[in-house]
């Protein structure tokens, strides 16, 4: 039995795509650890994963990676720990720094895709703006309490601009924080639409918003 | 003339789904201060599930949508 057999919706050729295609996960929190578990799961091997944050205890309600035993610890070094586990074959690259205006280019330069894990507005913006000037496709995901959100950005959309447009530098997770379900909704949704863009399949959030509200269950597709 | 407001996620608080609002000369920013939600707070803004602006005169029929932000990871 191979790894990939259970991979039943991809051929031969998307399973060759996704191996040899470079994928950066900005943030290693709630939404990263689940993108990242499910970006290596499916095949890709060759991950750069960003955040210069450690552990700490409020995380362990949401967080895949972290763990009573690795608080304190940094997130990026955990979380390769645990895919070179998963996958010997994969290559992660633990970049331990946050993401800003100074790096941001030099982080996702060569990436075929990018995942926005990240938990704050304004480095969303730095990191579409990076996107654009590298020409690579962006795959936004937000979390708050019961609510998310995904779209899927491509060079020249500048979709986050609309999405946030008052200027806004936190959601309203400041008020309602982040339980253990939502990250892992939103991060399958991000991750499926970066598999659709890397093998050219189905219908992609672009131009358009998922808003999802698990609360009263509803999802709303929303041209942007 | 009566406009609908659909709400979505906290903005529901307190509020309920939808509401509707009699007023003349009905703006978005006019309609969510009856109801007590600051511009500042909401993301985004749509008329008839399209891309809105808040001082957009709107007409008989016409719904409008409001999301807040969401950011969190």
């Amino acid at each position: 039995m191979g790894r990939y057999d259970r991979n039943g919706i991809f051929t031969a050729q998307d399973m060759e795509v996704l191996e040899n295609s470079k994928v950066c996960i900005v943030g290693c929190g709630g939404l990263g650890g689940y993108v990242l578990e499910l970006i290596a799961r499916v095949g890709i091997q060759e991950i750069t994963v960003v955040d210069g944050d450690v552990f700490d205890e409020s995380n362990l309600n949401r967080q895949l990676l972290s763990m009573p035993d690795n608080l304190g610890e940094v997130k990026v070094l955990e979380a390769k720990k645990r895919i070179s586990r998963l996958n010997p074959k994969a290559e992660i690259t633990a970049v331990h720094d946050y993401l800003g205006p100074h790096n941001a280019g030099k982080i996702i330069d060569g990436m075929d895709i990018v995942i926005d894990a990240l938990d704050n507005i304004p480095i969303r913006l730095v990191l579409q703006q990076a996107c654009e000037e590298k020409n690579i496709p962006l795959v936004h995901g937000a979390i708050a309490g019961w609510y998310g959100q995904v779209t899927t950005v491509m060079p020249g959309d500048w979709t986050l601009n609309r999405v946030y447009s008052s200027g806004h530098k936190k959601g309203i997770e400041t008020e309602i924080g982040n339980p253990s379900f939502t990250p892992a909704y939103v991060a399958s949704i991000q991750v499926s639409e970066a598999l659709k863009v890397l093998t050219n399949k189905g219908e992609t959030l672009r131009n358009q918003i998922m808003y999802i509200d698990l609360l009263d269950n509803e999802v709303h597709i929303l041209p942007i | 003339m009566k406009i609908e407001v659909r709400l979505f996620a906290t903005f529901r608080n307190g509020r309920g789904k939808k509401v509707f609002i009699e007023m003349d000369d009905p703006t978005p920013i006019k309609l969510l201060e009856e109801i007590g939600i600051q511009r500042d707070d909401v993301a985004i803004l749509l008329i008839n599930g399209r891309d809105g602006l808040f001082d957009q005169t709107l007409q008989e029929e016409d719904y409008l949508s409001v999301f807040p932000p969401v950011g969190g990871g």
